[in-house]
């Protein structure tokens, strides 16, 4: 894009510094639009100045500073031939060339030549500092950007699937139940010792066949909290451990601290 | 208690589920919301994060961490074949976007007036307004100048796009080569004769070349 600018700014130059439809060969005729295009693609004077310098290799400091006015002023001709609308950031640089060249214009005195500050100097720190950034501009254009370079990778999750799955019930759960239930018991006083021999096989068998019985799920309190014995309760403890251990019996629980149940394994047989 | 294969796995899954980036600490608070027996897993997340990304580098994607934490990225090298399958031009961003963006990068908090003096042209309303859209530039409140001019930031997100972790991480500004050559010229120029020993000085040899990859 930028070359065929310098074909223009040639002509430009040649043809007197305005850009004249009618002096453009026919081999080299470039539409009006994207002339227009061409013109934008400088994002200011300093984007602009630098590309002349650059361009022609010239040494940034010590800018040949009425060579650059001159072509400057051809691409503003350029943009008025166009018709753009110049924006006035462009006028004040053609401004500041024009103040820089009057400057050094002036005879300087013979001492002291040294402490003279070049009136380029602002100009060419301006171009530095601005360079810099345009070059950082690219920098950060090269990085590795989201959606463009790098996606992010996702696995598709299905949300039912965090409700139909009921929560393994933890040990911790379980002794949080168990605490209840003997606290429960705990709040009814004793009216009997028995010397009762509690086997925790018989005990096993007796909530095994109740479970078959009914065949749905029983909650934990309706089994283990109807004895009011705390051997009799641990005991009960002891045998749904020893069953769930041995795959006879699944505990189920639908959200943490909700009720636990207890229900058969099926099994193939 | 919980081997780093157990937790690796989760950091894994978590990793693949979250739409943003995640913090070590977002990672063990899903795990363990106790805060109390989290001690562990101080050591396990880190050591799990490490894992996945070796395992990754057999992987079209990578584990990389960005200012808000840890993402899994399709690597770079992917892009043309996933731009192919979803069929989307990616966002270009103007010279003048990019340009005012790093402004506001690298010189932050910084004032409309101070990067236009810098760009040498005014900044476009919409531009400015665009990279708060985007939700790359915020607001950092107002200078305490004469009309207290607004001083303008970048955030968290515009890291995370760009994948880095820090502002530190942003490249280095870099002066023009012929500046750093001509620069040197004009040392010599005042010297001795020392132009054999001063073409292997660092300062010089360390400077990228690139005048023209604009």
């Amino acid at each position: 894009m930028r070359k065929e600018l310098d074909e223009s700014l040639r002509l430009a130059q040649h043809g007197g510094m305005t850009v004249d439809a009618d002096l453009i060969p026919e081999d080299l005729y470039i539409p009006p639009d994207a002339l227009i295009v061409i013109l934008q693609a400088f994002t200011g004077p300093l984007d602009l100045l630098l590309y002349l310098i650059r361009r022609q290799n010239l040494d940034i400091l010590d800018i040949p500073i009425a060579e650059v006015t001159k072509q400057y002023m051809s691409y503003i001709d350029m943009m008025t031939t166009a018709r753009l609308e110049l924006a006035g950031d462009y006028l004040v640089m053609s401004a500041t060339l024009a103040q820089i060249k009057s400057n050094m214009l002036l005879p300087r005195p013979r001492e002291a030549t040294d402490e003279e500050p070049d009136p380029r100097a602002e100009l060419v720190r301006r171009l530095l500092e601005y360079e810099q950034f345009k070059n950082a501009a690219g920098d950060l254009d090269q990085l590795p950007r989201l959606d463009r370079d790098v996606y992010p990778v996702h696995a598709s999750f299905d949300e039912h699937l965090v409700k139909a799955i009921p929560s393994p019930v933890e040990m911790r759960e379980l002794l949080v139940a168990l605490s209840d239930v003997l606290d429960r018991a705990r709040l009814v006083k004793d009216y009997e010792v028995s010397s009762e021999p509690l086997s925790v096989a018989h005990y096993m068998n007796l909530i095994l066949e109740r479970i078959q019985r009914t065949k749905e799920f029983v909650s934990f309190h309706e089994i283990i909290g109807e004895s009011i014995d705390r051997t009799v309760i641990v005991v009960n403890f002891l045998a749904i451990l020893e069953l769930v251990k041995a795959g006879h019996l699944a505990l189920v629980q639908r959200e943490p601290f909700a009720p636990i149940f207890l229900g058969a394994v099926a099994h193939a047989s | 208690m919980s081997s780093v294969t157990e937790i690796k796995q989760i950091v894994e899954a978590l990793l693949l589920v979250s739409d943003t980036p995640l913090s070590q600490q977002q990672i063990i608070n899903v795990i363990e919301d106790d805060s109390e027996k989290q001690q562990e897993l101080f050591q396990l997340v880190p050591r799990a994060l490490y894992l996945i990304e070796q395992e990754c580098q057999s992987r079209p994607y990578e584990l990389i961490e960005v200012k808000s934490g840890f993402r899994l990225q399709i690597r770079s090298e992917m892009s043309s074949w996933i731009a192919k399958l979803l069929r989307h031009k990616p966002r270009k961003y103007s010279q003048a976007t990019l340009e005012t963006l790093v402004l506001i990068a690298y010189r932050q908090p910084i004032t409309r007036g101070e990067i236009e003096q810098v760009r040498g042209v005014s900044v476009n309303t919409n531009t400015l307004r665009n990279l708060m859209d985007r939700g790359w530039v915020k607001e950092l409140g107002p200078r305490d100048l004469p009309g207290r001019p607004m001083t303008y930031g970048t955030t968290n997100q515009f890291l995370d796009y760009f994948g880095l972790k820090s502002l530190h991480e942003l490249p280095d500004l870099r002066e023009s080569t012929e500046f750093s050559k001509n620069s040197l010229e004009v040392d010599l120029g005042t010297g001795s004769n020392l132009s054999s020993t001063a073409t292997t000085d660092p300062v010089d040899s360390d400077k990228p070349t690139d005048p023209n990859s604009g």
